[in-house]
Protein backbone atom coordinates (compact mmCIF):
# COMPACT_ATOMS: atom_id res chain seq x y z
CA UNK A 1 0.00 0.00 0.00
CA UNK A 2 1.47 3.35 -1.00
CA UNK A 3 1.35 6.58 0.95
CA UNK A 4 -1.56 7.88 -1.10
CA UNK A 5 -3.60 4.73 -0.54
CA UNK A 6 -2.89 5.01 3.12
CA UNK A 7 -4.42 8.46 3.37
CA UNK A 8 -7.32 7.43 1.22
CA UNK A 9 -8.02 4.42 3.42
CA UNK A 10 -7.82 6.36 6.65
CA UNK A 11 -10.22 8.98 5.35
CA UNK A 12 -13.04 6.58 4.57
CA UNK A 13 -14.41 5.75 7.99
CA UNK A 14 -15.71 2.23 7.45
CA UNK A 15 -14.54 -0.43 5.04
CA UNK A 16 -17.22 -2.70 3.65
CA UNK A 17 -15.81 -5.55 5.75
CA UNK A 18 -17.07 -3.81 8.88
CA UNK A 19 -20.54 -3.62 7.38
CA UNK A 20 -20.31 -7.27 6.39
CA UNK A 21 -19.37 -8.25 9.92
CA UNK A 22 -22.22 -6.31 11.48
CA UNK A 23 -24.76 -7.74 9.06
CA UNK A 24 -23.51 -11.24 9.65
CA UNK A 25 -23.70 -10.96 13.41
CA UNK A 26 -27.37 -10.02 13.20
CA UNK A 27 -28.15 -12.53 10.48
CA UNK A 28 -26.52 -15.46 12.20
CA UNK A 29 -28.04 -14.64 15.59
CA UNK A 30 -31.44 -14.55 13.92
CA UNK A 31 -30.87 -17.83 12.06
CA UNK A 32 -29.77 -19.54 15.25
CA UNK A 33 -32.76 -18.33 17.25
CA UNK A 34 -35.02 -19.56 14.47
CA UNK A 35 -33.27 -22.91 14.42
CA UNK A 36 -33.63 -23.38 18.18
CA UNK A 37 -37.31 -22.49 18.19
CA UNK A 38 -39.41 -25.42 19.28
CA UNK A 39 -41.57 -26.60 16.39
CA UNK A 40 -44.82 -26.01 18.29
CA UNK A 41 -44.39 -22.24 18.41
CA UNK A 42 -46.11 -21.37 15.09
CA UNK A 43 -49.12 -23.52 15.99
CA UNK A 44 -49.26 -22.06 19.46
CA UNK A 45 -49.24 -18.62 17.92
CA UNK A 46 -52.11 -19.48 15.58
CA UNK A 47 -54.23 -20.84 18.40
CA UNK A 48 -53.52 -17.89 20.66
CA UNK A 49 -54.56 -15.50 17.92
CA UNK A 50 -57.79 -17.46 17.43
CA UNK A 51 -58.66 -17.35 21.13
CA UNK A 52 -57.80 -13.71 21.69
CA UNK A 53 -59.64 -12.65 18.53
CA UNK A 54 -62.85 -13.90 20.10
CA UNK A 55 -62.65 -11.11 22.65
CA UNK A 56 -60.68 -8.26 21.12
CA UNK A 57 -59.66 -7.20 17.66
CA UNK A 58 -55.99 -7.74 17.10
CA UNK A 59 -53.60 -7.18 14.26
CA UNK A 60 -52.11 -10.56 13.33
CA UNK A 61 -48.83 -9.05 12.29
CA UNK A 62 -48.44 -7.54 15.74
CA UNK A 63 -48.47 -10.80 17.60
CA UNK A 64 -45.21 -12.46 18.47
CA UNK A 65 -44.51 -15.60 20.43
CA UNK A 66 -40.94 -16.25 21.40
CA UNK A 67 -39.08 -18.67 23.53
CA UNK A 68 -35.95 -17.28 25.07
CA UNK A 69 -33.60 -19.86 26.43
CA UNK A 70 -31.64 -18.97 29.54
CA UNK A 71 -29.21 -20.86 31.70
CA UNK A 72 -31.61 -21.44 34.56
CA UNK A 73 -34.98 -20.87 32.98
CA UNK A 74 -36.68 -20.44 29.63
CA UNK A 75 -39.04 -17.55 29.10
CA UNK A 76 -42.05 -17.84 26.86
CA UNK A 77 -42.68 -14.32 25.74
CA UNK A 78 -46.02 -13.31 24.32
CA UNK A 79 -46.37 -9.91 22.75
CA UNK A 80 -49.71 -8.68 21.47
CA UNK A 81 -50.47 -5.19 20.29
CA UNK A 82 -54.18 -4.41 20.27
CA UNK A 83 -55.60 -2.70 17.20
CA UNK A 84 -56.15 0.99 17.71
CA UNK A 85 -59.93 0.82 17.45
CA UNK A 86 -60.15 -1.74 20.26
CA UNK A 87 -58.38 0.45 22.75
CA UNK A 88 -61.11 2.09 24.82
CA UNK A 89 -60.88 5.88 24.77
CA UNK A 90 -60.51 7.48 28.14
CA UNK B 1 -12.09 -48.58 10.79
CA UNK B 2 -11.86 -45.57 8.56
CA UNK B 3 -12.64 -42.05 9.65
CA UNK B 4 -15.28 -40.47 7.45
CA UNK B 5 -14.78 -36.81 6.65
CA UNK B 6 -17.32 -34.66 4.86
CA UNK B 7 -16.21 -31.57 2.97
CA UNK B 8 -19.24 -29.32 3.09
CA UNK B 9 -20.33 -25.68 2.89
CA UNK B 10 -23.94 -25.02 2.02
CA UNK B 11 -22.98 -22.34 -0.49
CA UNK B 12 -21.81 -23.41 -3.94
CA UNK B 13 -18.49 -22.73 -5.58
CA UNK B 14 -16.52 -22.02 -2.42
CA UNK B 15 -13.85 -24.68 -2.98
CA UNK B 16 -15.21 -28.00 -1.68
CA UNK B 17 -14.06 -30.08 -4.63
CA UNK B 18 -10.69 -28.33 -4.76
CA UNK B 19 -10.34 -29.09 -1.04
CA UNK B 20 -11.52 -32.71 -1.30
CA UNK B 21 -8.94 -33.39 -4.00
CA UNK B 22 -6.12 -31.66 -2.11
CA UNK B 23 -6.99 -33.09 1.28
CA UNK B 24 -7.36 -36.69 0.10
CA UNK B 25 -4.13 -36.47 -1.88
CA UNK B 26 -2.39 -35.00 1.17
CA UNK B 27 -3.54 -37.85 3.41
CA UNK B 28 -2.52 -40.41 0.79
CA UNK B 29 0.92 -38.85 0.37
CA UNK B 30 1.45 -39.25 4.09
CA UNK B 31 0.84 -42.94 3.75
CA UNK B 32 -2.81 -43.29 4.67
CA UNK B 33 -5.08 -45.37 2.48
CA UNK B 34 -7.65 -42.84 1.39
CA UNK B 35 -10.80 -42.94 -0.71
CA UNK B 36 -12.50 -39.81 -1.98
CA UNK B 37 -16.15 -39.93 -3.05
CA UNK B 38 -17.97 -37.46 -5.29
CA UNK B 39 -21.50 -36.97 -3.91
CA UNK B 40 -22.40 -34.41 -6.57
CA UNK B 41 -24.76 -36.69 -8.45
CA UNK B 42 -25.64 -35.30 -11.86
CA UNK B 43 -22.67 -32.96 -12.13
CA UNK B 44 -19.50 -34.91 -11.43
CA UNK B 45 -16.50 -32.64 -11.01
CA UNK B 46 -14.11 -34.40 -8.71
CA UNK B 47 -12.78 -36.76 -11.40
CA UNK B 48 -11.85 -33.71 -13.49
CA UNK B 49 -10.02 -32.01 -10.65
CA UNK B 50 -8.25 -35.32 -9.92
CA UNK B 51 -7.48 -35.83 -13.60
CA UNK B 52 -9.02 -39.30 -13.86
CA UNK B 53 -12.12 -38.49 -15.91
CA UNK B 54 -11.12 -40.74 -18.79
CA UNK B 55 -10.81 -43.76 -16.58
CA UNK B 56 -14.35 -43.65 -15.20
CA UNK B 57 -16.21 -46.86 -15.98
CA UNK B 58 -18.59 -47.38 -13.10
CA UNK B 59 -19.74 -44.85 -10.54
CA UNK B 60 -21.08 -44.46 -7.00
CA UNK B 61 -24.70 -45.10 -8.02
CA UNK B 62 -23.73 -48.25 -9.95
CA UNK B 63 -22.22 -49.58 -6.74
CA UNK B 64 -25.25 -48.64 -4.67
CA UNK B 65 -27.54 -50.35 -7.16
CA UNK B 66 -25.37 -53.47 -7.26
CA UNK B 67 -24.52 -52.97 -10.95
CA UNK B 68 -20.82 -53.01 -10.12
CA UNK B 69 -18.77 -53.85 -7.09
CA UNK B 70 -16.55 -51.36 -5.31
CA UNK B 71 -13.32 -52.70 -6.76
CA UNK B 72 -14.64 -52.20 -10.27
CA UNK B 73 -15.72 -48.64 -9.57
CA UNK B 74 -12.79 -47.31 -7.53
CA UNK B 75 -10.18 -45.56 -9.65
CA UNK B 76 -6.64 -45.78 -8.36
CA UNK B 77 -4.77 -42.52 -8.58
CA UNK B 78 -1.75 -42.61 -10.90
CA UNK B 79 0.36 -40.49 -8.54
CA UNK B 80 -0.33 -42.20 -5.26
CA UNK B 81 -0.96 -45.88 -4.64
CA UNK B 82 -2.86 -45.00 -1.48
CA UNK B 83 -5.52 -42.90 -3.16
CA UNK B 84 -8.75 -44.07 -4.80
CA UNK B 85 -11.54 -42.04 -6.37
CA UNK B 86 -15.19 -43.06 -6.45
CA UNK B 87 -16.77 -40.87 -9.13
CA UNK B 88 -20.30 -39.46 -9.06
CA UNK B 89 -22.96 -40.70 -11.36
CA UNK B 90 -24.28 -38.45 -14.09
CA UNK B 91 -27.80 -39.70 -13.64
CA UNK B 92 -30.43 -37.03 -13.22
CA UNK B 93 -32.22 -39.17 -10.68
CA UNK B 94 -31.74 -37.31 -7.40
CA UNK B 95 -33.19 -40.24 -5.48
CA UNK B 96 -30.33 -42.46 -6.56
CA UNK B 97 -28.45 -41.93 -3.32
CA UNK B 98 -30.31 -43.77 -0.60
CA UNK B 99 -29.29 -43.56 3.03
CA UNK B 100 -29.13 -47.31 3.23
CA UNK B 101 -27.10 -47.62 0.01
CA UNK B 102 -24.63 -44.91 0.98
CA UNK B 103 -24.24 -46.54 4.38
CA UNK B 104 -23.45 -49.89 2.81
CA UNK B 105 -20.75 -48.43 0.53
CA UNK B 106 -19.16 -46.45 3.36
CA UNK B 107 -19.13 -49.48 5.59
CA UNK B 108 -17.37 -51.54 2.96
CA UNK B 109 -14.81 -48.78 2.35
CA UNK B 110 -14.26 -48.39 6.08
CA UNK B 111 -12.92 -51.93 6.28
CA UNK B 112 -9.92 -51.32 4.05
CA UNK B 113 -9.30 -47.58 4.15
CA UNK B 114 -7.95 -45.24 6.82
CA UNK B 115 -9.86 -42.19 5.60
CA UNK B 116 -12.93 -41.70 3.44
CA UNK B 117 -13.40 -38.15 2.19
CA UNK B 118 -16.88 -37.17 1.01
CA UNK B 119 -17.05 -34.25 -1.43
CA UNK B 120 -20.48 -32.74 -0.80
CA UNK B 121 -22.52 -30.93 -3.42
CA UNK B 122 -23.73 -27.40 -2.67
CA UNK B 123 -27.07 -26.79 -1.00
CA UNK B 124 -28.78 -28.50 1.88
CA UNK B 125 -30.75 -31.07 -0.08
CA UNK B 126 -30.41 -34.77 -0.59
CA UNK B 127 -26.85 -35.00 -1.96
CA UNK B 128 -25.49 -32.72 0.74
CA UNK B 129 -27.38 -34.38 3.58
CA UNK B 130 -26.28 -37.83 2.35
CA UNK B 131 -22.66 -36.70 2.23
CA UNK B 132 -22.75 -35.51 5.86
CA UNK B 133 -25.01 -38.13 7.42
CA UNK B 134 -22.36 -40.74 8.26
CA UNK B 135 -19.51 -38.29 8.91
CA UNK B 136 -17.16 -38.42 11.87
CA UNK B 137 -15.51 -35.11 10.98
CA UNK B 138 -16.61 -32.13 8.90
CA UNK B 139 -14.47 -29.64 7.03
CA UNK B 140 -16.65 -26.58 6.68
CA UNK B 141 -15.31 -24.74 3.65
CA UNK B 142 -16.07 -21.05 3.87
CA UNK B 143 -15.21 -17.96 1.85
CA UNK B 144 -14.80 -14.62 3.64
CA UNK B 145 -18.14 -13.42 2.37
CA UNK B 146 -21.52 -12.78 4.03
CA UNK B 147 -23.55 -15.44 2.21
CA UNK B 148 -20.90 -18.12 2.56
CA UNK B 149 -20.45 -17.58 6.31
CA UNK B 150 -24.18 -17.61 6.83
CA UNK B 151 -24.58 -20.84 4.87
CA UNK B 152 -21.74 -22.43 6.81
CA UNK B 153 -23.53 -21.60 10.02
CA UNK B 154 -26.68 -23.21 8.71
CA UNK B 155 -24.70 -26.27 7.73
CA UNK B 156 -23.37 -26.43 11.30
CA UNK B 157 -26.96 -26.55 12.49
CA UNK B 158 -27.65 -29.46 10.16
CA UNK B 159 -24.49 -31.32 11.21
CA UNK B 160 -25.55 -30.94 14.83
CA UNK B 161 -29.08 -32.22 14.34
CA UNK B 162 -29.45 -34.37 11.22
CA UNK B 163 -26.37 -36.59 11.21
CA UNK B 164 -26.22 -40.19 12.29
CA UNK B 165 -24.17 -39.20 15.31
CA UNK B 166 -26.81 -36.65 16.32
CA UNK B 167 -29.69 -39.04 15.77
CA UNK B 168 -28.03 -41.78 17.83
CA UNK B 169 -26.97 -39.37 20.57
CA UNK B 170 -23.33 -40.21 19.96
CA UNK B 171 -20.38 -37.90 20.31
CA UNK B 172 -21.02 -35.07 17.84
CA UNK B 173 -19.22 -34.65 14.52
CA UNK B 174 -15.88 -32.83 14.93
CA UNK B 175 -16.19 -29.62 12.97
CA UNK B 176 -13.32 -27.65 11.45
CA UNK B 177 -13.24 -24.35 9.62
CA UNK B 178 -11.34 -24.06 6.38
CA UNK B 179 -11.31 -20.51 5.10
CA UNK B 180 -10.59 -20.43 1.37
CA UNK B 181 -10.06 -17.81 -1.33
CA UNK B 182 -8.60 -15.51 1.30
CA UNK B 183 -6.91 -12.32 0.24
CA UNK B 184 -4.75 -10.65 2.92
CA UNK B 185 -4.47 -7.54 0.73
CA UNK B 186 -8.21 -7.07 0.59
CA UNK B 187 -8.56 -7.75 4.29
CA UNK B 188 -5.90 -5.15 4.95
CA UNK B 189 -7.84 -2.63 2.89
CA UNK B 190 -10.96 -3.36 4.89
CA UNK B 191 -12.72 -4.89 1.89
CA UNK B 192 -12.91 -8.46 3.10
CA UNK B 193 -13.88 -10.23 6.31
CA UNK B 194 -10.79 -11.28 8.24
CA UNK B 195 -9.97 -14.71 9.63
CA UNK B 196 -10.86 -13.39 13.05
CA UNK B 197 -14.22 -11.98 11.89
CA UNK B 198 -15.24 -15.34 10.46
CA UNK B 199 -13.94 -17.27 13.44
CA UNK B 200 -15.73 -14.98 15.90
CA UNK B 201 -19.00 -15.70 14.18
CA UNK B 202 -18.65 -19.42 13.56
CA UNK B 203 -16.48 -20.26 16.61
CA UNK B 204 -14.88 -23.31 15.03
CA UNK B 205 -11.38 -24.75 15.16
CA UNK B 206 -9.46 -23.20 12.29
CA UNK B 207 -7.89 -25.95 10.24
CA UNK B 208 -6.42 -23.68 7.61
CA UNK B 209 -6.59 -20.56 5.51
CA UNK B 210 -6.16 -21.11 1.78
CA UNK B 211 -5.25 -17.95 -0.11
CA UNK B 212 -6.93 -16.88 -3.33
CA UNK B 213 -4.42 -18.19 -5.81
CA UNK B 214 -3.97 -18.61 -9.56
CA UNK B 215 -2.36 -21.97 -8.76
CA UNK B 216 -5.82 -23.43 -8.08
CA UNK B 217 -7.08 -22.82 -11.62
CA UNK B 218 -3.79 -23.99 -13.07
CA UNK B 219 -4.08 -27.18 -11.09
CA UNK B 220 -7.66 -27.88 -12.07
CA UNK B 221 -6.88 -27.08 -15.71
CA UNK B 222 -4.36 -29.86 -15.73
CA UNK B 223 -6.18 -32.29 -13.46
CA UNK B 224 -3.57 -32.20 -10.71
CA UNK B 225 -4.68 -31.56 -7.10
CA UNK B 226 -3.14 -28.22 -6.12
CA UNK B 227 -1.48 -29.76 -3.05
CA UNK B 228 1.02 -31.37 -5.44
CA UNK B 229 2.15 -27.91 -6.53
CA UNK B 230 4.75 -27.64 -3.80
CA UNK B 231 5.84 -24.18 -4.84
CA UNK B 232 2.45 -22.55 -4.77
CA UNK B 233 0.96 -20.71 -1.80
CA UNK B 234 -2.32 -22.64 -2.05
CA UNK B 235 -0.48 -25.96 -2.31
CA UNK B 236 1.56 -25.20 0.78
CA UNK B 237 -1.50 -23.97 2.66
CA UNK B 238 -3.25 -27.26 1.89
CA UNK B 239 -0.17 -29.22 3.03
CA UNK B 240 -0.26 -27.37 6.35
CA UNK B 241 -3.95 -28.01 6.70
CA UNK B 242 -3.44 -31.76 6.26
CA UNK B 243 -0.70 -31.63 8.89
CA UNK B 244 -2.98 -29.84 11.34
CA UNK B 245 -5.73 -32.34 10.71
CA UNK B 246 -3.26 -35.06 11.65
CA UNK B 247 -2.46 -33.26 14.88
CA UNK B 248 0.57 -31.14 14.04
CA UNK B 249 0.76 -27.64 15.40
CA UNK B 250 1.68 -25.33 12.57
CA UNK B 251 1.50 -21.55 12.34
CA UNK B 252 -0.92 -20.14 9.78
CA UNK B 253 0.97 -18.86 6.78
CA UNK B 254 -0.55 -16.69 4.02
CA UNK B 255 -2.79 -14.90 6.48
CA UNK B 256 -0.88 -11.66 6.82
CA UNK B 257 0.40 -9.32 4.17
CA UNK B 258 3.91 -10.19 3.10
CA UNK B 259 6.33 -7.81 4.74
CA UNK B 260 7.69 -5.24 2.42
CA UNK B 261 10.68 -2.97 2.66
CA UNK B 262 10.23 0.61 3.80
CA UNK B 263 10.43 2.08 0.31
CA UNK B 264 7.99 -0.24 -1.34
CA UNK B 265 5.60 0.47 1.52
CA UNK B 266 5.99 4.15 1.01
CA UNK B 267 5.55 4.19 -2.73
CA UNK B 268 3.32 1.17 -3.25
CA UNK B 269 4.01 -1.78 -5.47
N1 LIG C 1 -8.03 -20.82 -3.22
C1 LIG C 1 -8.55 -20.56 -4.44
N2 LIG C 1 -8.02 -19.60 -5.22
C2 LIG C 1 -8.54 -19.33 -6.44
N3 LIG C 1 -9.58 -19.99 -6.98
C3 LIG C 1 -10.17 -20.96 -6.26
C4 LIG C 1 -9.70 -21.29 -4.95
N4 LIG C 1 -10.46 -22.31 -4.47
C5 LIG C 1 -11.36 -22.59 -5.43
N5 LIG C 1 -11.20 -21.79 -6.51
C6 LIG C 1 -11.99 -21.79 -7.75
O1 LIG C 1 -13.35 -21.65 -7.43
C7 LIG C 1 -14.15 -22.43 -8.29
C8 LIG C 1 -15.02 -23.36 -7.47
O2 LIG C 1 -14.20 -24.31 -6.80
P1 LIG C 1 -14.72 -25.75 -6.45
O3 LIG C 1 -15.24 -26.44 -7.65
O4 LIG C 1 -13.67 -26.43 -5.66
O5 LIG C 1 -15.94 -25.35 -5.50
P2 LIG C 1 -17.11 -26.27 -4.96
O6 LIG C 1 -17.43 -25.75 -3.62
O7 LIG C 1 -16.76 -27.70 -5.09
O8 LIG C 1 -18.26 -25.92 -5.99
P3 LIG C 1 -19.70 -26.66 -6.09
O9 LIG C 1 -20.51 -26.11 -4.95
O10 LIG C 1 -20.21 -26.24 -7.42
O11 LIG C 1 -19.44 -28.13 -5.97
C9 LIG C 1 -13.21 -23.18 -9.21
O12 LIG C 1 -13.14 -22.48 -10.43
C10 LIG C 1 -11.89 -23.12 -8.49
O13 LIG C 1 -10.81 -23.13 -9.40
MG1 LIG D 1 -17.86 -29.34 -6.01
Amino acid sequence: MGLLDYFRASRSKKGSAVVARERLQILVAHDRAERDRPSYLPKLQEELIAVISKYVKIDRSKVSVNLERGDRQDILELNIVLSEDTVPSR
Amino acid sequence: MARIIVVTSGKGGVGKTTTSAAFSMGLARRGYRTAVIDFDVGLRNLDLVMGCERRVVYDFVNVINGEANLNQALIRDKRSDNLYVLPASQTRDKEALTREGVGRVLEELAQTFDYVVCDSPAGIERGATMAMYYADDALVVTNPEVSSVRDSDRMLGILASKSRRAENNEEPIREFLLLTRYSPERVHKGEMLSVKDVQDILSLDLLGVIPESPAVLNASNSGVPVILDDHSDAGQAYQDMVGRYLGEELPHRFVDLPRKGFFSRLFGG
